[in-house]
């Protein structure tokens, strides 16, 4: 029985992208159709995401609209809109071409969305390529930046390279099982959970190689400082908050039900990842002076955290709905912040240079008060200080791992947590304690429609950081639904 | 029997022996036509396996119109002769890619040996001829084959992004 409901979120950001494709053809010099029609389709998708709660849709027995692929749908469909939000002035500075921009930015959320409600390896992957594809396109967007080129080269043979992995993962588990369709092969890992063939290690090991890498975890990271230093700032918010979110969700999908039952095989080798992750990702952010690449950084060092959060999932027991909701609840609150820090370099920028090294924030305080007030919010909140979202989200996910026994893993957690808060301080010190130079930079005004997409993106971080009770809710609601 | 046996060694060992001289040629024209050699060989492989529409296909799109391509690139851009990839010394980074690359072969060699033994447990469909494939593609794997186009779709615009003159 096939009920079309399912696909529908996805279909109506495909749609918007077709349409913002075919507007640009038509587009008047100044006129701003493309990004307008973005913003329809992402807040389309949220209403039929909300609509199709609790409706479990299956369509064409490969996509299912449960309740964790909704509240995915609605954390990209958010990261969607900020980014949009934050575009249009950047875009039209840096001479980007806006139809392009934004058909690529809504085919690759289309094909997230698709990543997390797919069921099937098969569909998964032809998603996973859908905004692979995007990305690599956005990321040498600026034709004109040499930096770009080489960011998106980079990015686009490893990322072919991490995909030949997934897809021979794909292959081996398929001729162990005979079916690609999660529900399908599920059982049949299950029969063998105690004495699992080599073929079927093989193959998750495989897929393993080509989550880590889209996530970015160590040693799968080497293309992420380049990849976001190179790419136009806006666009590395999007892909440190969107692909990972995609990715994640696609991760827990497949290791959490088809491949659960051989956890006892997985986690080790996760529990090393993630506490590499977690290391390298401090360790060598604490000594760079790009904020780009800081901040690439410590988005690895988050994958690690999340990490954390799917190895207490799988470690089972009864309650592992707590790990599973932490992740959930994590990718919300580090997509908001993010996107929010790289929201600000990105406006900071010029039409001739970047704003991204250290001294570049020196005494932002005493000329932009209020991006600087905002930055500071987002980077406490990436160092995870209460009030805040990310304080929180990292709580859930360490007592989850404390719940299921991991003392060492929150432990290396919370240490490393506590390291990466010295890169993000000395951004702040540098802002309000630093006098400013004496020849003040040419600065470009900061639009309306941006300020107030911050705005929204601090309110978010402060709603989740007092009252998380609602949404851990939500989340927990739909992990449930995996199973 | 015997014969499909020899025709496996031979082609497999001429698939082998292909890609290895691929990497190590001075002239890259001598690469992309060893790795036609290569892909010939595969294609081979594929006939044995009872796949003769895999191997029509191998041959069409892989031998015929991707190679095409490359030896096009390859012709325009004049790539200059370059140094054939050492496989053993040279930098750190390299030795330590063919280290892992034999210890990924030793594994899977190991592994795939192994399971010759336990045998495949998946019941694998039979899908060698074009009518098969077409009943599985547009039946089971319907969906699969619907969002391929929107993959196409992105590819077209992206190469037209990367490829356009700076206006």
């Amino acid at each position: 029985m096939s009920d079309l409901a399912a696909v529908i979120p996805i279909l109506i950001v495909t749609l918007s992208a077709l349409a913002a494709m075919v507007a640009e053809a038509f587009r008047e010099p100044g006129e701003r159709i493309p990004s307008g029609l973005g913003l329809i389709g992402l807040v389309g998708a949220i209403l039929a995401s909300v609509f199709l709660w609790d409706r479990q849709a299956v369509a064409f027995e490969v996509v299912k609209a449960d309740n964790f692929a909704l509240f995915i749908n609605v954390v990209l469909a958010i990261i969607g809109i900020l980014t949009i939000l934050l575009s249009s002035e950047v875009v039209e500075r840096e001479q980007i071409p806006a139809g392009e921009y934004y058909a690529l930015l809504l085919f690759g959320l289309a094909g997230m969305m698709l990543m997390a409600a797919a069921t099937d390896l098969l569909v998964i992957f032809i998603a996973l390529e859908i905004f692979s594809l995007s990305v690599y396109v956005l990321t040498g967007i600026r034709r004109t930046s040499a930096a770009g080129a080489e960011a998106s080269f980079k990015y686009f043979l490893l990322g072919a390279f991490s995909s030949a992995f997934f897809l021979y993962g794909i292959a081996l588990t398929f001729a162990e099982t005979g079916s690609t369709r999660l529900d399908q092969l599920g059982p049949l890992v299950a029969a063998q959970a105690m004495h699992p063939s080599l073929l079927a290690l093989l193959g998750v090991g495989l897929l393993m190689v080509g989550f880590a890498f889209k996530v970015s975890a160590v040693p799968f990271h080497m293309w992420t400082p380049d990849a976001y230093q190179g790419a136009p700032t806006i666009v590395t918010g999007f892909m440190s908050t969107a692909v990972k979110a995609a990715a994640f969700a696609a991760f827990v999908r497949v290791f959490l039900s088809a491949f659960e039952p051989l956890s006892a095989s997985w986690v080790p080798l996760l529990w090393w990842i993630a506490v590499l992750t977690m290391i390298v990702g401090t360790v060598v952010g604490v000594v760079q002076t790009n904020v780009k690449r800081m901040l690439a950084y410590s988005s690895i060092a988050h994958a690690g955290y999340i990490l954390v959060g799917i190895i207490a999932a799988g470690l089972a027991g009864g309650d592992s709905e707590s790990g599973k909701a932490a992740v959930l609840f994590y990718l919300l609150a580090y997509a908001v912040t993010n996107l929010g820090a790289f929201g600000v370099v990105a406006l900071l920028a010029t039409g001739d240079r970047p704003h991204d090294e250290l001294a570049d924030f020196t005494g932002l305080w005493y000329r932009r008060p209020g991006l600087a007030g905002l930055m500071a919010v987002f980077l406490l909140s990436l160092g995870g200080f209460p009030p805040t979202a990310g304080f929180i989200g990292k709580w859930y996910i360490f007592y989850a791992a404390v719940q299921h026994g991991q003392y060492a893993l929150a432990i290396i957690g919370v240490l490393s947590s506590v390291v990466s808060v010295f890169f993000y301080l000395r951004i702040i010190v540098m802002m309000y304690m630093t006098e400013q130079p004496a020849e003040a930079p040419r600065e470009s005004a900061v639009p309306r429609v941006a300020m107030a997409a911050l705005s929204l993106a601090v309110i978010a971080i402060f709603y989740l950081g007092v009252l998380p009770t609602q949404v851990l809710e939500l989340a927990t609601q739909s992990v449930g639904s995996i199973f | 029997m015997a014969m499909d046996v020899y025709l496996f060694y031979l082609l497999g060992a001429v698939a082998i022996a292909a890609s290895v001289l691929v990497v190590g040629q001075r002239n890259p024209m001598y690469s992309v036509l060893l790795l036609i050699v290569s892909f010939m060989a595969l294609a081979g492989l594929y006939v044995l396996l009872n796949a003769p529409f895999l191997a029509v296909t191998q041959i069409i799109i892989y031998g015929g119109a991707i190679m095409v391509l490359f030896l096009f690139v390859v012709m325009l851009l004049n790539v200059p002769r370059e140094d054939p990839a050492r496989l053993f010394g040279g930098s750190g980074t390299r030795r330590f890619g063919v280290a892992l690359a034999v210890a990924l072969a030793i594994e899977l060699t190991w592994a795939l040996r192994r399971l010759g033994a336990i045998g495949l447990r998946g019941e694998l469909p039979d899908v060698s001829s074009v009518r098969l494939i077409g009943r599985v593609l547009f039946t089971d794997y319907r969906f699969a084959f619907e969002a391929t186009s929107v993959l196409i779709l992105v590819a077209l615009v992206g190469a037209i992004v990367m490829a356009r003159k700076e206006s």
